[in-house]
């Protein structure tokens, strides 16, 4: 497969955001998976979440493991900086990237084999250090790239295309997340661009991991009666726990909820996340409480979808280890090296 | 977090032993083949697998050399003691960025962990960084497109941009197929003059490692000694017993990799030499064999692997069977 430029061609009347950007600058080359790939549709999403946060393309690092999903970051902001890392790796180079650069925006575009398997140690130690990023995890339960085999999110008795039975427990990386401390949980639908593009801007604004599993259909290979990750099953058991509004800074809070039923939380950045609760008794901020509650739902069969947890005061990696308030890579070496004087210094204690 | 700190444009590094290289080996061809500058220090221990963690060998020299899958092939310094550490790690950093490529420093436990006599550390208040060809924003404002691996200069290395300078700068890094202009690909031509360009770059490194450490004596050219790192000081001590015996040997030890043209010229000049390494292949004059033209013939080995740091008593028992005369030493 090779690389294909899109066409720069665009309709003269296209909307233009505050840096005079069309929706088109925000795209990437030509997809090239499978017509109907539920990917295709979080790419979407991704770009009109960049094109309306304002986003400066070239403040944007765009980072990938390996698999369908890790292609992906090609198909989005040809502007911004790109690295497809090795197969599971890509939360140590993300986080390398922002101890170096703390000011850029950090979006990682990760898959179930991924994230699961090969990267679950890698995954769990971004959580836990609370890399400042957006990383998306598009779950199809399936292994797309080799041809089908189940991967590490399917879920029991799930079937194959060639219908066999999926025997071994899944990896629930909402859960796992969760049980680790995540400080912005979220599910969502490929097929719901209505839900998944609030939930996007909200973690974008996220001071620390946000995590947002994206239940992505694969329609060549897990897409079939039988099948928990398709289209049908994932749109008739999808459960909305939270319908997130997202608010940016210096913009009027216009929706209206019903009082109670609304909690506002004001992000880092100052713009405010609105979560409007469907269920009433669901508190978003109660990590105990969303995981029972996630364990009753999941154990009906339904999936529970939105910003199901989110905590916002916490410390990323950069408040533990005590950084500079800049990116380490614009202070000057002279500023850096303590010179002869400081080598003394330090030999000092040898003598 | 190495490789995403280096492509940040951060000067990033992991100290590690040989277990940590062979598990990192994937990330390393990576960075090699995607052009990141980065720094290992492998403080060698005993191998293979767990092996002896706590006892000191020489057993990575092949491994550093061409870590990862794939054809790979890195820069590497080869320090002596705690001094060349320290001095090394200023210029492992300055040949990463110059040279756009992972880079090693590689000691040994023996160095690493045991209590030495060094002279005092000095550091120059001039030293200036080789941050190597990065294009700044004012750069990236005049030229009309970048592309990333793009050879202008002719001298194998192309310039790099840092993420969030300029949108001009943008380039999509990967460790799949590209061409030069960083463009995925499958394309064998556009594939191969990638290839063929980074064995150049890194090959054109030779004349910018540490030069060797070369002794010479009087007494002809006929046996001559190359050894590396941390068995210096054992060659050292053999070398001035043997010298007070009249017995008066070459010596030259290796400093950096790929092989310096001195290293070539040493060889080339003695129609013996002797590698005195610790490892079990016989690595380091293997490397020699693969790196120069030096004849097998010519070669001769000693080593010594047992994990105890390398004594004047291996060298002398060891060099003693290619000598014109035996020396008294070794029969005490």
């Amino acid at each position: 497969m090779s690389y294909i430029k899109k066409p720069a061609a665009r309709h003269p009347k296209l909307k233009v955001n505050s840096l005079g950007l069309t929706v088109r600058d925000y795209e990437g080359s030509m997809s090239t998976l499978c017509a109907g790939c539920g990917h295709d549709s979080v790419t979407a999403a991704l770009i009109q979440t960049f094109f309306e946060l304002d986003l400066e393309p070239h403040r944007l690092a765009k980072l990938s493991g390996i698999g369908c999903s890790s292609k992906t970051p090609t198909y989005f902001v040809s502007e911004a900086h790109g690295f497809n890392s090795v197969h599971g790796r890509m939360p140590s180079v993300a986080a390398g990237a922002n101890a170096a650069h703390r000011d850029l925006l950090y979006v990682g575009i990760s898959g179930d084999g991924d994230s699961l398997s090969i990267g679950l140690g890698q995954f769990c130690h971004a959580i836990r250090r609370n890399v400042n990023m957006l990383y998306v995890l598009e779950n199809n339960g399936v292994y797309g790239l080799t041809k089908g085999q189940f991967s590490a999110s399917a879920d029991i008795g799930s079937t194959s295309k060639g219908g066999m039975a999926n025997q071994q427990g899944p990896i629930d990386p909402v859960n796992t997340a969760l049980s680790l401390g995540a400080t912005f949980v979220a599910r969502s639908f490929s097929g719901d661009k209505d839900q998944l593009v609030p939930i996007l801007k909200a973690g974008l604004s996220h001071s620390g991991f946000a995590f947002v599993d994206v239940i992505s259909p694969c329609v060549t290979f897990n897409d079939h009666q039988g099948s928990t990750k398709s289209y049908a099953h994932t749109r008739s058991h999808m459960h909305e726990v939270i319908e997130t509004d997202f608010v940016p800074l210096r913009t009027e809070i216009t929706t209206e909820y019903s009082e109670g039923s609304v909690q506002g939380v004001t992000m880092h950045d100052g713009s405010v996340v609105k979560l409007h609760k469907v269920a009433d008794e669901y508190d978003p901020t109660d990590r105990r409480a969303v995981l029972d509650y996630l364990a009753d739902v999941g154990s009906r069969g339904e999936i529970a979808t939105g910003l199901l947890y989110l905590e916002e005061a916490g410390a990323d990696m950069h408040g533990f280890e005590n950084t500079v308030d800049g990116p380490l890579v614009e202070i000057p070496f002279a500023d850096l090296c303590p010179g002869s004087k400081g080598l003394e210094e330090v030999q000092k204690e040898w003598w | 977090m190495v490789i995403g700190a280096g492509w940040m444009g951060a000067r990033a590094f992991s100290p590690t032993a040989g277990p940590g290289i062979s598990l990192m080996s994937e990330f390393i061809g990576l960075a090699y083949y995607a052009e990141i500058p980065c720094v290992f220090f492998n403080i060698q221990r005993t191998g293979p697998s767990t092996g002896m963690p706590t006892r000191t060998q020489q057993g990575d020299l092949m491994l550093c050399a061409y870590a990862s899958h794939g054809d790979t092939k890195h820069i590497v310094l080869f320090p002596a003691d705690p001094k060349e550490c320290f001095e090394f790690s200023v210029q492992a950093f300055d040949l990463a960025e110059r040279f756009q490529t992972p880079t090693f420093v590689v000691s040994d436990l023996d160095i690493g962990m045991n209590d030495w006599m060094i002279p005092r550390l000095e550091w120059d208040d001039s030293f200036v960084p080789d941050r190597g060809k990065i294009l700044d924003a004012d750069e990236l404002e005049k030229i009309e497109t970048f592309y990333r691996y793009l050879d202008l200069d002719g001298d194998h290395i192309t310039a790099r941009t840092l993420p969030g300078v300029h949108s001009k700068g943008s380039y999509f890094t990967r460790g799949s197929g590209h061409d030069k202009y960083g463009r995925y690909t499958e394309d064998s031509d556009a594939y191969v003059e990638v290839m063929d360009r980074l064995l150049a770059k890194v090959d054109s490194a030779a004349d910018h490692v540490p030069a060797p450490e070369i002794f010479e004596t009087d007494g002809g050219k006929s046996v001559g000694i190359v050894s590396v790192g941390g068995c210096h000081w054992a060659v050292l001590e053999a070398r001035d017993a043997l010298a007070t015996e009249g017995i008066e040997i070459d010596y030259l030890r290796i400093r950096g990799f790929p092989f310096n043209q001195a290293v070539e010229q040493f060889l080339e000049d003695h129609s013996t030499v002797i590698v005195i390494e610790q490892n079990r292949d016989e690595q380091l004059k293997n490397l020699i064999l693969l790196e120069t033209s030096c004849a097998k013939e010519k070669l001769q080995s000693v080593r010594y692997y047992g994990g105890q740091p390398l004594s004047k008593g291996h060298v002398i028992e060891g060099v003693t069977p290619f000598l014109t005369r035996e020396p008294a030493e070794v029969l005490q």
